[in-house]
């Protein structure tokens, strides 16, 4: 499941003091949160864009609430990768931000395009999509898939349950296949459920690796 | 800003400062050769890229402006 945003921004300066910004924003009042910022690659391509890696640390900051469930994750910063290009020629920059750790937990990519704003030459607007996920929604479908498949079984055997006790309520013996069908539906209901605990844990190690076979790409 | 490499905040600032100038006055003017910075990037970059490996920071193989440019676009 992922949450998709989508906006707009304008700011009131041209496209190259925008870009030149772009390099020096960091630090400002509003980025406490931002402990590091690197450069981790940069070259200039044959067409004369330029192309970036920026690597940055950012502080941790959730709720208290999920503290005790992400004991591990409290104690790292987040760190996140942004790539660019910029391109002069056409006035355009486009950027592609991700976070790289606590992927289990949630993963944010944003991307942007930076062009001349349409209304006035003078102004600079910012396109921006951002994606949002977690991998927990592949946990609580794992859980949903075992709690329906432990129920399953429990129908089965109140049925079962239910003719036996009939049976002996209305004077007649069990039949031999009731009380032996309990034994088997005793077992029975131990493999399912085992079938469902590995299912459960089977689709949650799926969905964890999904994200991050999202990040890794075969260079 | 700090860099994530303690010993390396100085060389990434005299680096910034330099890429700023050339970035403002020749590269967005069109001109793109002759990047004055290569000797102080290549000495910053040597002392980060260490740091990066000692903190074990997961940057390896991760494919420029990330994977595809078509996303789904659903949202719930």
């Amino acid at each position: 499941m992922v949450k998709y945003f989508l906006g707009q921004s304008v700011l009131r300066s041209s496209w190259d003091q925008v870009f030149a910004a772009f390099w020096q924003r960091y630090p400002n009042p509003y980025s406490k949160h931002v402990l590091t910022e690197d450069i981790v690659h940069r070259e200039v391509t044959p067409d004369q864009k330029l192309l970036s890696r920026r690597l940055l640390t950012k502080a941790n900051r959730m709720p208290r609430w999920t503290e005790r469930l992400f004991r591990a994750s409290v104690a790292h910063s987040v760190y996140i990768l942004e790539d660019s290009v910029v391109d002069p020629q056409n006035q355009t920059m486009t950027t592609f931000t991700w976070s790289i750790n606590h992927a289990r937990l949630m993963v944010v990519e944003e991307r942007c395009v930076y062009c001349v704003n349409s209304d006035s030459n003078s102004w600079t607007e910012i396109r921006r999509e951002a994606w949002v996920s977690s991998s927990l929604f592949g946990v609580s479908r794992a859980v949903q898939e075992f709690g329906l498949a432990r129920f399953k079984s429990n129908v089965t055997k109140t049925m079962k349950g239910f003719e036996y006790i009939l049976a002996k309520l209305q004077g007649e013996t069990p039949s031999k296949t009731l009380v032996e069908t309990a034994k088997e539906a005793e077992e029975k209901a131990k493999e399912t459920a085992l079938a469902a605990t590995e299912k459960a844990k089977d689709l949650a190690k799926k969905a964890a690796t999904k994200q991050q076979q999202q990040q890794q790409q075969f260079v | 800003m700090n860099s994530v490499g303690e010993a390396c905040t100085d060389m990434k600032r005299e680096y910034d400062q330099c890429f700023n100038r050339w970035f403002a006055e020749k590269f967005l003017k069109g001109d793109g050769s002759g990047d004055p910075c290569t000797d102080l990037f290549k000495r910053y970059q040597q002392c980060v890229q260490k740091a990066i490996k000692e903190k074990e920071i997961p940057i390896e193989g991760l494919e420029f402006m990330g994977h595809g440019k078509d996303k789904p676009e659903s949202s719930s």
